[in-house]
């Protein structure tokens, strides 16, 4: 019979005196219903009390194979499903998709449906910031900016009612232009959406929470993300240039007609903390809606009159054989869409979406290492992830 | 971001990787929209490596890892690279057939295909040999088949619930 | 009368009422407490149900919005309707849970919220017992809140659940050092426990009260003890315990119904109680700021001052996000407390000379 050291016992059971108390790590699910996961994300972390040991995201919840959708439809049938993908930017994936399938097919857009693509996608990318200015508020635990950025995203959405008839999926940009021309006074009701607005921004939005002392000691320092690490991991957007990488598809790689704009690429400079933190990826947010704006402000200026459509496009379109990719700066990120046409069939033969958030969350696991519980919801909220764009 | 500087043009990024890697690198039709360029499916590593660290290349960037259901036999993953300090771009493309849907991971090159190649196994069935974490990622982890093949078949019954949404009756 | 000599007003009141002459003098004392501590249940529940009206419209107000308009006038009723909507709700207790604990929690939690209220000095005759260490036994009494809440998250077998408790104990326990020591501030100055003394000590208009008096180290410890008592009530910015983005709820995440308003409730009645506790001790209790309105009755001054207080309360909570766990010890340990020191070694100075 082999002996039995006590020490040893009493160690497994973690009760030697000088093992102290046997303690192991905790597991915690963090989702997938839970306040701040932005929707349906788990979160499987290993804590050691409010430390974060590791943490692994589990997605998926909200896959619907959109993909596999998409090659069961018309090619004009896919742009209502570009919709549900980030349906907090429906605009900006329309975009996506309809100048990718026209880079295919080799056609050209109207020039007043060209300008009014820009100021929709540009009121867009102000909506979708002004969700992620205020969710992240509230992921922070301020609770009132988020209704003061949503009384500024109502009057975005009353302008898209009014120009499509939806508030929030709008398959507004067609193959060969847009669905509707603007109605009378939109210039005008758009002019003064935005002069307020900036006013608020300044006025408000920045008092409140950018630069409020609790903030920043909650987000500066906290999640940073090297330049280096950010584009090994593909991250794209706001959260790439909130690391201090000077990268925007509008102005780098030209799509549509974006270099007729003047406009800056706002980078994070670190002015509270390290460059890349979460204060940093925040405030680009917070910036680039006043560079929107003086988008929309030019937009609006030029717009010519003329169609809205292109002639040459039939109700069923033929698209050639050939692969293109086309990628677009959508408010989350870059979003690139992967179109095969086999020339025979009705729509795409296959269409793999590019998702920002998708590669922006995969980055979430090597940032929240040794963080806190609450640091690691304001990394998830600083990343400004959408599900239905991680989870397509 | 310097740009526009030092931009390759796709068939001088070619020419330089055939001089490199000689018969791995596939003949390729480089006059269509957006040409791919054929590898060898067991140097797609190898290959990936020299794209991001060449000074003259420095493919920083994987935009876009994308698995293909090409015909009857075969599959192909194409990536699409982009070089931030360059602007030029070029798109690897490497069959491999469905009955052994095996290749070299990319993820130890550009830590983004980690995910990406999660999601090519999960929808599409390719296998990438040394992943660090090789699991499914949209669909669950008990999930019959690869989706978004061709010749897939949903399965009726997943954890005793009917999958395909069940036909109304017509009266 | 047993304890005559204290101010307890319902005591008098029992004692003046001839018929109820047949009664030994034990069963008064216990008639009148029982009728004291059936007012203040009621006190608390009044006020909960206004100040949740109050904080939902000042809440809209601030968000650029009506708040509750549907019912009643400007949505009064709706915290009623609500209150009965918990009533009715069905008791859920999930399995898996240690019962006992789990039921006894909620009663606990709100039996120390409800406790502290037998000595406030609402008027000049106006105070159930006004014990001679009145403040020391608000500062045991409010502690004994912490049990409860570990009780709460330990029986709920919820993680988030015990997150909440955790935390809520550490800061609760941490925030005693501070408010017991900007206590100390108003006690030295005073130079008694009782409440009652505290408050006639500050007689003769507002320069008198401590927060002017003994500037500026009356305004520190008021100051302080403001800061602390947020925390240790579990007020935004520092209501980590219940933090709905970090850990969903916090110890009150399986509670639902009835046993979940006990804890809502004992909210509310903690915001007034330490509203009340900031009044006595600096802002001069039921002392009439100038002696020109001294018309006006001291249960109105005392009222007023606390709600200005609970206002406070609210608007902070609208305004600011929350702190994290080490930010909060940080506050607690590195800048409350040596500033409390200051403050008590300040007062000591000026008592002294």
């Amino acid at each position: 019979m082999p002996e039995i050291k006590t020490d040893d016992v009493y160690i497994e059971l973690g009760k030697h005196p000088k093992a102290g108390f046997a303690t192991d790590d905790m597991i915690l699910q963090m989702g997938p219903q839970h306040p701040s996961t932005h929707g349906v994300l788990r979160i499987e972390c290993v804590t050691d009390g409010e430390i974060i040991k590791k943490a692994t995201c589990h997605i998926g919840y909200l896959h619907r194979c959109f993909e596999k959708h998409a090659e069961n439809v018309m090619w004009q049938g896919v742009i209502p499903f570009t919709d549900r993908m980030d349906y907090l930017a429906s605009m900006g994936q329309n975009f996506s998709y309809v100048i990718t399938v026209e880079k295919l097919m080799g056609i050209e857009v109207p020039e007043r449906a060209e300008y009014m693509r820009v100021i929709t996608a540009e009121l867009q990318r102000i909506a979708s910031h002004l969700m992620a200015y205020g969710t992240y508020g509230m992921d922070i635990g301020a609770f009132t900016p988020f209704l003061w950025a949503f009384r500024e995203r109502e009057y975005v959405l009353d302008l898209f009612e009014k120009l499509c008839g939806a508030r929030l999926l709008y398959n507004y940009m067609w193959i060969g232009g847009v669905s509707h021309d603007v109605y009378d006074g939109f210039a005008e009701e758009c002019m003064s959406f935005l002069d307020t607005f900036e006013r608020v921004v300044f006025e408000e939005f920045n008092p409140i929470l950018t630069y409020n002392k609790i903030f920043i000691e909650r987000t500066a320092n906290v999640g940073i993300l090297s330049p280096e690490l950010a584009i090994d991991y593909g991250i794209t957007g706001p959260c790439l240039r909130g690391s201090g990488v000077d990268w925007d598809l509008r102005r780098d790689d030209p799509y549509s007609i974006y270099d007729r704009f003047d406009f800056e690429v706002i980078t994070g400079k670190g002015e509270m903390g390290t460059v890349g933190d979460c204060w940093d990826r925040f405030m680009v947010r917070v910036l680039e809606m006043i560079e929107s704006v003086k988008i929309i402000r030019q937009a609006l200026q030029q717009m010519p009159e003329g169609p809205i459509m292109n002639e040459k496009i039939k109700k069923v379109i033929r698209v050639p054989a050939g692969r293109v990719y086309g990628r677009t700066e959508a408010p989350r990120g870059e979003l690139g869409y992967y179109l095969i046409s086999d020339g025979k069939g009705r729509g795409p033969n296959r269409l793999k979406a590019r998702s920002p958030c998708f590669s922006n969350l995969s980055v979430l696991e090597e940032i929240s290492r040794g963080c806190m519980l609450a640091d690691l919801i304001a990394i998830i909220g600083s990343l400004d992830i959408v599900l239905g764009c991680v989870d397509r | 971001m310097v740009q526009g500087e030092f931009v390759m043009t796709i068939e001088e990024i070619y020419k330089k990787l055939r001089k490199s890697f000689g018969g791995t690198i596939l003949e390729s039709d480089l006059e269509v929209l957006e040409p791919v360029v054929g590898i060898e499916p067991q140097s797609i590593a190898e290959v990936s490596g020299f794209l991001k660290n060449e000074p003259d290349l420095k493919f920083t960037s994987l935009m876009c890892l994308s698995s293909v259901d090409l015909d009857e036999e075969n599959l192909q993953v194409v990536y699409h690279l982009h070089s931030m300090d360059h602007n030029h771009k070029i798109i690897l493309g490497v069959i491999i057939p469905k009955n052994a849907a095996k290749i070299p991971t990319v993820s130890g090159v550009w830590r983004t295909a980690n995910w990406h190649e999660r999601e090519a196994f999960d929808l599409m069935g390719v296998e990438f040999e040394g992943h660090p974490d090789h699991r499914r990622i949209l669909c669950p982890d008990d999930w019959e088949g690869h989706p978004l093949r061709k010749d897939y078949v949903v399965q009726e019954m997943y954890n005793g619930l009917p999958v395909p949404y069940p036909k109304e009756e017509d009266d | 009368m047993i304890q005559a000599e204290y101010y307890n007003i319902f005591v008098k009141i029992i004692d003046q009422l001839a018929v109820l002459d047949f009664l030994p003098p034990v069963w008064k004392f216990i008639l009148a407490s029982v009728i004291a501590a059936l007012v203040f249940f009621h006190v608390i529940a009044i006020f909960a149900l206004v100040a949740i009206w109050v904080e939902r419209k000042v809440a809209g107000h601030i968000q650029d919005r009506l708040g509750p308009m549907e019912t009643g006038w400007h949505g009064v009723l709706q915290t009623l309707a609500d209150a009965i909507k918990l009533l009715i709700k069905e008791d859920i207790i999930a399995g898996g849970i240690d019962r006992r604990l789990f039921v006894l929690a909620p009663v606990i939690v709100f039996m120390t919220a409800l406790a502290v209220f037998v000595v406030f000095p609402v008027g000049e005759n106006f105070i159930v017992s006004d014990l001679n260490i009145g403040i020391l036994y608000i500062v045991a009494i409010s502690t004994l809140v912490v049990p409860g809440i570990i009780m709460a998250g330990w029986s709920s077998n919820n993680k988030w659940s015990l997150f909440g408790a955790m935390r809520s104990a550490a800061q609760i326990v941490s925030y005693e050092v501070p408010v017991g020591l900007a206590i100390v501030c108003a006690v030295m100055a005073a130079g008694s426990l009782s409440m009652q003394t505290i408050v006639e000590s500050q007689a003769g208009g507002f320069w008198n009260w401590f927060i002017f008096s003994k500037f500026p180290f009356g305004f520190i410890a008021f100051f302080i003890y403001f800061v602390a008592s947020l925390a240790e009530i579990n007020r935004t910015p520092f209501d980590l315990p219940e933090a709905e983005s970090e850990i969903v709820a916090g110890y009150m995440t399986e509670y639902s119904g009835m046993r979940w308003s006990f804890f809502f409730l004992a909210e509310y009645g903690n915001m007034l109680a330490v509203g009340a506790i900031a009044t006595t001790l600096f802002l001069g209790g039921w002392q009439t700021p100038i002696s020109l309105l001294s018309f006006i009755p001291g249960p109105v001054w005392f009222t007023a001052k606390t709600m200005f207080l609970v206002f406070v309360h609210i608007w902070l909570r609208w305004t600011l996000p929350r702190l994290r766990v080490d930010q909060l010890m940080y506050m607690c340990w590195k800048v409350l407390t040596p500033f409390a020191f200051v403050s008590i070694f300040g007062i000591g100075l000026w008592m002294t000379f």
